[in-house]
């Protein structure tokens, strides 16, 4: 069966694709669907959904679905950004630990346990601090704190391709080891790493909105999880100011983890639903 | 003789942990941009000469940086955190002071996210593919994807504020209760809802990976041979399949138990939890970096603390594993 029909045949993943692609669409038409500043003050502060504003505004007049919409932006944004980043670090570890095996082996895998023994969201946190917050700092931090699992998925991958027969070939026809791991193996092992690569994308979505909605966000950029940290003080009067930017996350986090699962069992019917869940 | 040999791995674990995060910590704050000596001061008199002075000869600050260093390990390793110059107390007594009341959360979280989620888990296995599973699977879907902060508010919203059922932040009621048994059942209404919402992310990721691990499990040959010798059903499920199927959750647990102090910072913010999570919140306001290192470390040994914790409970799984060593 192709890769494309099994994708098509798992219901929950076609259902994660449309929303994910609904909220692309909004990230990506945000200055025409929403024209004004979301930072600018529309109206009466603190108006409940209904009435002029759909889903209300805040505790200083400004409109909610401006800040969703726009917030869309910087959550995808940061969200591949940042696994982007730590693709890149983790495989480049995992790829030497795996290929070279013996003391280079050893060597990393220890680094990638101390990393996976750190509280990764207070590391996040104090990176992103010390960095003073802006978006480098934020992709920088979950980058930092998020590769040590693709490091192992790397590694075990480029050990198991290793000792193949066409790595061999290719050792014995003497082509350099940079280029037998980046023309030979790694195309090979790409299927994993990008389904554990998509499910990142959902965590790191998530770390951002940790991130912000404790006050670490880029103070230039709205975000669903500054929007909500922002109106804590008010979230019991004006509940509309906390419910609908977290819905916002929790669908695009939702779509992500569909696809990537879907992604998953599509690319790697024997490892079906494991690689997700041991991020 | 083995359970020595246990305890004096773990304590060397935890003391290469310390270790490795103090040279962290020490190369975290000179990566700031500017004076570490202003950045440790945080807003805390970073204008005074005569502080940053003083803080300049404690940290050995204009000494080469591998003295720095030296001096850095040497006063950790004697549990001097240094100073909150905010505060003007011992980072080390604020962090006792605050530590009870983190593990009580997340040691509640914890166990809450250990027993129900293998449960509900075993319960979607066991009925898989009926609606029973489809519902299981659709709620623990939706928790893996929601912010912890939010389900955290939603909860207060509902339980507290519409309900008005629960408190709705703090550990203790304002006006302090008489007795021990009426102060502990105050504190337990005051942990429930900050536990739940600690505890629920990790509900939905153990009922999933339980039901995977238990319809993988189901299909090995012992499990057959259970079947056929006439066992019931249920005991097949439980003393079969759920306890072989349960080694990869608790090892997964204990990986697991950073992202759970650090969720305890969060959780800590929402429900105005007086543990350390809040601590770090504080810190990070006033740019109380001391404090905040101090924070990170504690946190590290917290979880060398809960992956042993997570070892002594493989063991008591599945006792091949000690006698192994």
């Amino acid at each position: 069966m192709s890769f494309l029909k099994r994708f098509a045949e798992n219901r929950g993943a076609l259902l994660g694709l449309v929303i994910l692609a609904a909220i692309v669409f909004v990230a990506l038409a945000a200055p025409v669907l929403s024209p004004t500043d979301p930072w600018a003050t529309q109206g009466r502060p603190l108006l409940p959904p209904g009435s002029d504003f759909v889903l209300g505004t805040d505790m200083l007049g400004r409109d909610v679905l401006a800040g969703i919409i726009h917030g869309a932006r910087i959550s995808l944004w940061i969200g591949v950004l940042s696994t982007v980043v730590a693709v890149v670090i983790g495989v480049s570890i995992g790829a030497l630990a795996g290929f070279f095996g013996g003391w280079v082996d050893d060597v990393l895998v220890r680094v990638v346990e101390f990393f996976q023994t750190i509280p990764s969201f207070i590391f996040a946190i104090l990176l992103v601090a010390i960095l003073t917050p802006g978006l480098t700092s934020i992709v920088v931090a979950i980058a930092v704190v998020t590769w040590p699992p693709i490091a192992r998925l790397a590694r075990s991958e480029f050990m198991s391709l290793r000792s193949r027969e066409f790595v061999e070939a290719a050792v014995l026809s003497g082509v350099s080891r940079g280029r037998i791991m980046l023309a030979e193996v790694l195309p090979n092992a790409v299927s994993p790493l990008i389904v554990m690569g998509s499910l990142m994308i959902a965590t790191a979505i998530l770390t951002e909105s940790a991130l912000s909605f404790l006050g670490l966000g880029d103070p230039n950029r709205i975000s669903w999880g500054y929007m909500i940290g922002a109106a804590r003080t008010v979230f019991r009067q004006a509940w509309w100011l906390s419910v609908f930017p977290g819905l916002a996350i929790v669908l695009t986090v939702l779509a992500i983890n569909l696809v990537g699962e879907g992604l998953n069992d599509a690319l790697n019917p024997h490892l079906k639903g494991r690689i997700g869940l041991e991020r | 003789m083995r359970q020595l040999g246990f305890l004096v791995g773990w304590l060397v674990k935890a003391l290469v942990v310390v270790l490795a995060i103090t040279i962290l910590n020490f190369l975290l704050i000179r990566l700031a941009p500017g004076d570490p000596a202003i950045v440790m001061a945080g807003e805390a008199g970073a204008a005074d000469e005569r502080f940053l002075a003083q803080i300049r000869s404690d940290f050995g600050l204009d000494r080469p940086l591998l003295v720095q260093l030296g001096i850095y390990l040497k006063n950790v390793l004697t549990l001097d955190l240094g100073q909150s110059y905010r505060n003007q107390r011992a980072v080390v007594d604020m962090l006792f002071e605050r530590l009870p009341a983190t593990l009580l959360l997340t040691g509640s979280a914890y166990l809450f996210a250990l027993v129900f989620g293998p449960l509900l888990g075993a319960i979607a296995a066991m009925k898989a593919r009926t609606v029973y599973d489809s519902a299981l699977m659709v709620v623990a879907l939706f928790f893996y994807a929601t912010p912890i902060f939010w389900v955290g508010l939603l909860l207060i919203l509902v339980f507290s504020v519409q309900l008005g059922w629960l408190p709705p932040f703090g550990m203790q009621s304002l006006i302090p209760v008489e007795g021990t048994l009426a102060r502990t059942l105050d504190i337990l209404r005051h942990l429930i809802l900050p536990a739940v919402t600690l505890g629920l992310f990790y509900v939905a990721v153990y009922v999933r990976l339980t039901r995977a691990s238990m319809l993988e499990t189901a299909t090995l040959d012992y499990v057959k041979t259970a079947r056929a010798k006439g066992l019931p059903e249920w005991r097949v499920a439980t003393a079969h399949i759920l306890r072989t199927a349960l080694l990869p959750i608790i090892t997964f647990a204990g990986l697991q138990a950073g992202h759970l102090v650090g969720g305890a910072i969060v959780v800590e913010t929402v429900f105005a939890w007086p543990g350390i999570g809040r601590l770090a919140f504080d810190a990070l306001f006033q740019r109380d970096y001391n404090l905040l290192l101090g924070v990170f470390l504690l946190s590290a040994l917290m979880v060398v603390f809960f992956n042993m914790v997570t070892d002594i409970l493989l063991r008591v799984a599945d006792p091949r594993i000690g006698s192994r060593a």
